[in-house]
């Protein structure tokens, strides 16, 4: 009896010691918010988070922007976060919204514009977000390849075109020169006979693509630039349901075999997705080189030989080459679910972000191009374009002909995944383990299911 | 062990704490000489918290929800989720990407199984018959075993890096026309090697271990009966270290399938064309990288099934082989 009166005066004090433990933790807790500064004071911005595959060169550039707009003015404050490569924003993204933890601005890349853009509430349109805070806004302010790669069937632009670039082809004039071609090829029957006159002068490759993104150059963007479609409903622009690829076609199928041969003989050069092609093209290996206008800068800082900058071959005698190419890069994203307070400080960033002065500088500090019309009426009235060659070359080839409807862009639903298809048929292709016309149709059968799941999970 | 004991009693029936504890009681204020004074309702559940929170957290409450999600459909960003019976299943199964990944997955836990236990005993035999210098060999060659997988992956890139890498230029040399980034054959050849590199160290570990084991007189007998250095080995040493084989077998066939993801993230990416994708680096494309937490939660629930029924199988066929001492 005595022993079990202990226990309950023992317990007593236990439960006592737990109350005043719980209270001191509760006390910390109501201090420590006191001690953070209320989010209403004016004297405090509020803190926006942007997620950004930006790094090196561009990464400055993004920085440079950043603190231009902190400094001037005090209610916001931006903080960019390189993230990774764009896949990895994206599935960061993504996987930061399903935790309800999204950033308040992503850059999501061109592949992954429809992904997110047919996802109904993950997102605030930008279009709709300046109108809510009366800042000036139009589809019409951006140039029309940008305009046209993310704006909605409506013409309305969800996000903010951002970083834009097209592919070009960079060749070595030493190399060329010394094979006696006086000019870079214009169609890919020319490159072919200018691959096996460089061989017999020993430059044993004649053209390597960029390596994460050969999927881009050589079969989206070869599409547009020969006027052909990517995809059926106009490359998914007019709906989800039933899209299907349109890899396995004679013209694709015929760049790949002329690939795969050349391949064959090393005189093309592919090292998979994750392997840069960059020093294969600086280093003298390959005299061309399909690849990005964005990476000029890296391949002016490392090459050390005269290079020129041309327009990607075409298809010979087809009448519609060349048409036009579409951007690549990335656009923003305001994602949904963030305080109020947030989204006039993301939508006074954007505006910011897309003045002349702001995209002036970002086109000549990177070797991407200006998206509005106000970044190129700054950049001609700087002359930039007589200094930079290549820019105007991106531009013409984005402008070449008015697009057509299937020649705006690309908008399918996980397009990344996609991409991963066709680099796999690539590589079956380039190893020499599958003809062209076998990887492509594989890769067509797989893509296809990939668009009927999108489908089927978007809710058609 | 101590906790769960003293709950099953009621408080006046302790008659005795162990030495310590009692020694600890004694000098408390209660002023009785009573002993065990735990709340014994709640103190047992509140020490094993820790633990079961742990547990809940980050084992029942995943699985729940990937057997959840395996039968539900949803887009990317997790809206707009349904029930989809088993047609997760079905994309998973009727997916030819899942079968290659199934396909690869036996042949990588297979090759990398038997090389790295036939190098561990191989090798471990051999030092054991040393006469000097034992200490070092064994510390030679368990050291691999010590190198992390992100490591070893990312000097095993540097070394056959396709046209930059030395061994690929070794190997360039030898008339391999070496490029893992395109040829298949190549990239499972390579992670297949960098992991029995890893591997039979742990092997030998193991081995060694199980030498110590068996008993010298044995082979005395044996070298009195006439047996050669073969006939030690096939009918002394191996049997007598059969438990250590069916050991080593689950866990090395275990490494494969599950622990296998570092260094084909960081060496392959599961290419080129899947031809290094295994189960689980599928799972992880599935689910992390193509966000598709549906697929990926039956996928998982499909790799756990067929885990199961393997490793259960070789228990069952190994144990009757296995000769306990």
């Amino acid at each position: 009896m005595r022993d079990s009166r202990q226990v309950r005066r023992h317990f007593l004090t236990a439960g006592r010691r737990w109350k005043a433990a719980a209270a001191v933790l509760a006390g910390a807790a109501l201090a420590a918010n006191l001690a953070s500064p209320p989010a209403s004071a004016s004297s405090a911005p509020t803190t926006l988070t942007w997620w950004t595959a930006m790094s090196g060169t561009n990464g400055d550039a993004v920085q440079h922007l950043v603190d231009e707009f902190n400094s001037s003015q005090h209610a916001y404050r931006v903080v960019p976060t390189f993230k990774g490569s764009y896949p990895t924003v994206l599935s960061d993204t993504i996987a930061a919204f399903r935790a309800h933890n999204a950033p308040d601005i992503a850059q999501i890349f061109d592949a992954g514009t429809a992904t997110i853009m047919d996802a109904n509430g993950v997102y605030q349109p930008v279009h709709s977000l300046m109108a809510q805070y009366h800042l000036p806004f139009a589809t019409s302010d951006f140039i029309g390849g940008a305009a046209s790669y993310y704006e909605t069937a409506g013409d309305q632009l969800d996000s903010l075109p951002f970083n834009s670039s097209t592919p070009v082809l960079y060749y070595n004039k030493t190399l060329l020169a010394k094979a006696g071609i006086a000019a870079p090829p214009a169609t890919w029957d020319q490159l072919d006979a200018d691959a096996k006159a460089l061989a017999a002068k020993g430059v044993g490759c004649a053209l390597t693509s960029s390596g994460a993104y050969v999927m881009w150059t050589d079969m989206e963007e070869f599409d547009m630039w020969n006027g052909y479609q990517f995809a059926s409903q106009d490359n998914g622009y007019q709906g989800t349901k039933g899209v299907k690829l349109m890899l396995d076609t004679p013209p694709m199928v015929a760049h790949w075999s002329m690939l795969g041969q050349l391949a064959k003989k090393d005189q093309y050069l592919w090292n998979g997705t994750t392997n840069s092609t960059v020093p294969l093209f600086s280093g003298g290996t390959c005299a061309m080189y399909e690849q990005s206008s964005a990476d000029l800068a890296t391949i002016t800082a490392a090459a050390k030989f005269p290079f020129g900058v041309a327009s990607l071959p075409t298809v010979n005698g087809d009448h519609n080459a060349p048409q036009n190419t579409v951007v690549g890069g990335a656009s923003l994203w305001v994602l949904s679910g963030q305080p109020s307070a947030h989204y006039q400080g993301d939508a006074e960033f954007l505006h910011f972000l897309m003045s002349g002065p702001a995209q002036a500088y970002w086109a000549s500090h990177t070797g991407y191009v200006a998206v509005t019309n106000a970044g190129v009426k700054v950049l001609d009235q700087e002359n930039f374009y007589k200094s930079h060659p290549s820019d105007l070359v991106a531009n013409r080839e984005l402008t070449y002909k008015a697009p057509k409807a299937y020649t705006r862009g690309i908008r399918l639903g996980y397009l990344p995944e996609i991409r991963d298809v066709e680099a796999a048929a690539i590589s079956e292709v380039l190893s020499g383990k599958e003809t062209a016309a076998q990887a492509l149709a594989g890769a067509q059968a797989q893509g296809d299911k990939i668009l009927s799941e999108f489908a089927a999970q978007y809710g058609g | 062990m101590g906790v769960s004991v003293l709950a099953r009693q009621t408080p006046s029936a302790v008659p005795a704490a162990p030495e310590g504890l009692a020694a600890k009681r004694r000098r408390r204020p209660a002023g009785g000489a009573g002993p065990a004074i735990f709340d014994h309702r709640f103190l047992p559940y509140l020490l094993v918290l820790p633990e079961l929170v742990v547990v809940g957290v980050f084992f029942v409450w995943p699985t729940v929800r990937t057997f959840v999600e395996a039968f539900e459909r949803s887009n990317a960003f997790g809206l707009g989720t349904r029930f989809s019976g088993l047609s997760n299943f079905v994309d998973a199964v009727a997916n030819g990407n899942y079968l290659q990944a199934l396909e690869v997955t036996v042949v990588f836990a297979a090759s990398t199984t038997v090389a790295s236990m036939a190098i561990g005993l191989f090798l471990a035999v051999e030092v054991e018959h040393l006469r000097r210098g034992k200490a070092v060999y064994r510390t030679l060659f368990v050291w691999t075993y010590a190198v992390p997988g992100a490591i070893a992956g990312s000097l095993w890139l540097f070394l056959f890096q396709p046209d930059l890498g030395p061994g690929a230029r070794l190997l360039t040399q030898l008339g391999v026309h070496w490029n893992f980034a395109l040829h298949g054959a190549q990239a499972l050849g390579l992670v297949v090697a960098l992991t029995v590199w890893q591997q039979s160290a742990y092997n030998f570990l193991f081995f060694t271990a199980g030498l110590q084991t068996v008993p010298g007189h044995v082979y005395e007998a044996a070298a009195i009966d006439g047996a050669g250095a073969l006939g030690t080995f096939w009918l002394i040493t191996l049997p007598l270290l059969s438990p250590t084989t069916l050991l080593l077998s689950v866990m090395d066939v275990l490494y494969a399938f599950f622990s296998s993801f570092a260094v084909i993230d960081i060496v392959t990416q599961g290419g080129p064309a899947g031809a290094t994708t295994t189960l689980v680096y599928q799972l992880y494309q599935d689910g992390f990288q193509n966000a598709d937490t549906g697929l990926a939660g039956a996928e998982t629930v499909v790799l756990i099934a067929i885990a199961a029924v393997f490793l259960f199988a070789q228990v069952r066929l190994l144990e009757r082989r296995a000769h306990y001492r």
